[in-house]
């Protein structure tokens, strides 16, 4: 604190902290707090709120049971409510576009950070950059028309000869998977650039110099460095596509539910803001779980992910 | 277990740049063999040459007589202590070292073993599981060595592995390196553009500039009959004077300069109009009555006491500058400022040589 007030004066100091206050609670902590709040009471009428119906309960966490549906896994079939089967398999698909991310983005970002010259980095940075200045909307559109069943995909495996017939590409995870990938994978690409920078490549050439081959120059010495980073790009896309709407929206087929859908359904469709705030906070508190599991597992502190 | 390494012709481009030039030298098994040079002199492109990680553009290298031509880093004898260590920082020290045998499928138990057995060589009992930031700059060297001696390599490279660390410590691991590779007589190739370890390690030195090999040749001689200029100033200090050679007979010479003619040995390449007179200042006696030849009257400017020698600056009568350089053996008296001497050297042990400071600039 002393130390700011000399570098930056009183003013510019006090800014800073007023700035840093607006983001973290009002923009940040307030909403949140709110959303807790409204989730554990009713939908009730304007004139009975603050009456003697409005009281705090879970009922509105238990609104995500009921209506069981079909389900098998390993061969077992039993009765899961749709919702909660939504909820799982959102978690799931999520996990596997982050794994997805994660082999795409690693050869890349080694490419970028130990192989590629420095003078064509900036080049090869626009190029990746190139997607992101065209939305969200249009990229997951563009992926729409790609995969049309008389599109052209389709159309150039066709002319190839790689397939006879049409595939349906739009139906079930596929094409969310495909477009949440295409989506967030440069979270996984910068994370993992930056931490694969940071390793001094007299390492490599000390491991292949030891009769290392590439494989294991790989597991034993750059992908232990990376760690850090594959855990912060894989918290990333992992968040980004449990909580994205627009691409299962756009994307997704009568078969693939995604629970942000179920959530935006019961906000607008049902106007229950309530429950709607409940299972928005079931997801952020798996997310979270999920996350801090994973990293457990991993090995990853957090202080390793803030760098 | 040692091999002999032969450089034919060895030449490096980086674009245009010639970065090794013509460079042909032998080097026996066993030997401890140094470069010496400044830094973008080469030397570091010659050792990345054999250890794998740049090929020559134009030359052929070998190794125990093998064509190294199309081998890769990870297919050759050596080994490679690099000047930053390139230690592995997430691995314990134990692993570190035994990575070279991991690689080649050693199971774990022996593994272990090798590594602590490798520890004891280095000295560095009881750090198998500690981490590498743990270790001071000394151990972390040890460390480097002994992952390197793992993989028993026929030949060891390292470039400039001692110039992180403090002198003593400098000094102490010198002589530690010399008896490990006595000890395990691998063959040594040694990166440096200290002259003193050069000097002090090796069997035979390489001096080095501009991408060309100036001499090969053991330290001693080296030191004392250099080839040229640039290794007479690149290895020690000197007095260097300008002037002609006059005339020469049996290897003696007469040298023409502004402070009067002297003898001295005549340097191969030394007759041309380039060439310069270079006395080394531990050559040079002060005395208070002129010697028999190769003398010259100066007055002492500066005396600068530095323990183990007495560094004296003296200027003649035009203003030429020379230093002498005193052994302090106890007994030797100080000259003082301002005291009208005379500076002496033997014929012999000063040399006419071909100026090539400009290949060193």
């Amino acid at each position: 604190m002393q130390d700011l007030l000399r570098r930056y004066g009183t003013n510019l100091t006090y800014m800073c902290i007023a700035l840093t206050f607006f983001w973290l609670v009002i923009l940040v902590l307030l909403p949140n707090f709110t959303m807790l709040e409204s989730s554990f009471r009713p939908y009730l009428a304007k004139v009975d709120e603050g009456g003697p119906l409005d009281f705090y309960s879970l009922g509105n966490y238990g609104k995500i049971l009921g209506n069981n549906v079909d389900t098998s896994l390993f061969g077992m079939s039993f009765q899961l409510p749709v919702r909660v089967k939504v909820f799982l398999l959102t978690i799931f698909y999520s996990a596997v576009v982050t794994v997805i991310t994660f082999v795409l983005a690693y050869p890349l970002a080694y490419y970028l950070a130990k192989i590629a010259s420095p003078k064509s980095l900036p080049t090869l940075f626009l190029l990746l950059f190139v997607p992101l200045w065209v939305s969200e909307i249009l990229r997951s559109f563009a992926w729409w028309i790609i995969l049309a069943f008389k599109g052209p995909l389709n159309a150039l495996l066709m002319s190839l000869g790689i397939i006879d017939n049409e595939i349906r590409w739009i139906a079930g995870f596929s094409p969310v998977i495909i477009g949440l990938v295409y989506t967030y994978v440069l979270f996984m690409v910068f994370p993992l650039y930056n931490a694969m920078q940071s390793l001094d490549s007299n390492q490599i050439e000390a491991a292949e110099d030891l009769g290392s081959p590439w494989w294991r120059t790989h597991w034993r010495v750059i992908l232990p460095h990376a760690k850090p980073g594959i855990a912060s790009g894989a918290v990333m896309v992992f968040m980004l596509s449990a909580g994205s709407l627009l691409v299962p929206s756009l994307l997704g087929s009568t078969t693939s539910g995604w629970f942000t859908q179920t959530i935006q359904e019961i906000m607008l469709g049902s106007q229950d803001w309530n429950a709607g705030a409940a299972f928005a906070f079931m997801l952020l508190l798996a997310c979270t779980l999920f996350v801090s599991v994973m990293m457990r597992v991993f090995g990853v502190k957090l202080s390793d992910i803030a760098k | 277990m040692s091999a002999a390494i032969e450089l034919d012709n060895v030449c490096c481009d980086f674009d245009k740049f010639r970065a090794v030039d013509h460079v042909n030298v032998s080097i026996q098994p066993g030997e401890f063999f140094s470069f010496l040079g400044p830094s973008g002199c080469g030397k570091t492109t010659i050792l990345r040459m054999i250890s794998g990680f740049i090929e020559p553009t134009e030359g052929v290298i070998r190794i125990g007589g093998k064509d190294m031509k199309g081998q890769r880093a990870n297919q050759r004898p050596t080994a490679l202590i690099f000047q930053n260590l390139a230690l592995f920082p997430l691995m314990p020290i134990w692993e570190n070292i035994a990575f070279g045998l991991e690689v080649r499928g050693v199971d774990k138990a022996k593994r272990r073993a090798r590594a602590e057995e490798l520890l004891a060589l280095v000295d560095l009992h009881d750090s198998a599981d500690k981490m590498v930031s743990q270790l001071s700059g000394g151990q972390k060297q040890r460390v480097a060595i002994a992952r390197a001696l793992a993989v028993e390599p026929s030949v060891m490279l390292l470039d400039e592995p001692l110039s992180a660390l403090d002198l003593k410590l400098r000094q102490h691991m010198r002589a530690e390196l010399r008896a490990i590779q006595k000890r395990t007589g691998v063959t040594f190739i040694y990166i440096t553009h200290d002259q003193g370890e050069a000097l002090a390690m090796s069997d035979r030195v390489g001096v080095m500039s501009q991408g060309k090999l100036q001499q090969v040749a053991n330290p001693r001689d080296i030191y004392n009959s250099p080839v040229n200029g640039f290794v007479a100033s690149f290895v020690g200090e000197n007095n260097i004077l300008s002037g002609a050679v006059k005339n020469k007979s049996s290897g003696i010479a007469s040298f023409n300069t502004a402070i009067g003619e002297f003898k001295a040995r005549l340097g191969a390449d030394a007759s041309g109009k380039s060439a310069k007179l270079y006395i080394r200042p531990e050559h040079m006696t002060l005395s208070n009555k002129p010697g028999k030849e190769n003398s010259v009257a100066v007055t002492v400017s500066d005396v600068s006491f530095e323990g183990n020698f007495i560094a004296v600056q003296a200027k003649t009568e035009n203003g030429t500058q020379l230093v002498a350089e005193l052994r302090n053996d106890g007994s030797a008296t100080v000259p003082s400022t301002g005291a009208k001497m005379h500076m002496t050297f033997d014929a012999l042990r000063s040399s006419i040589l071909p100026d090539t400071q400009s290949a060193g600039a």
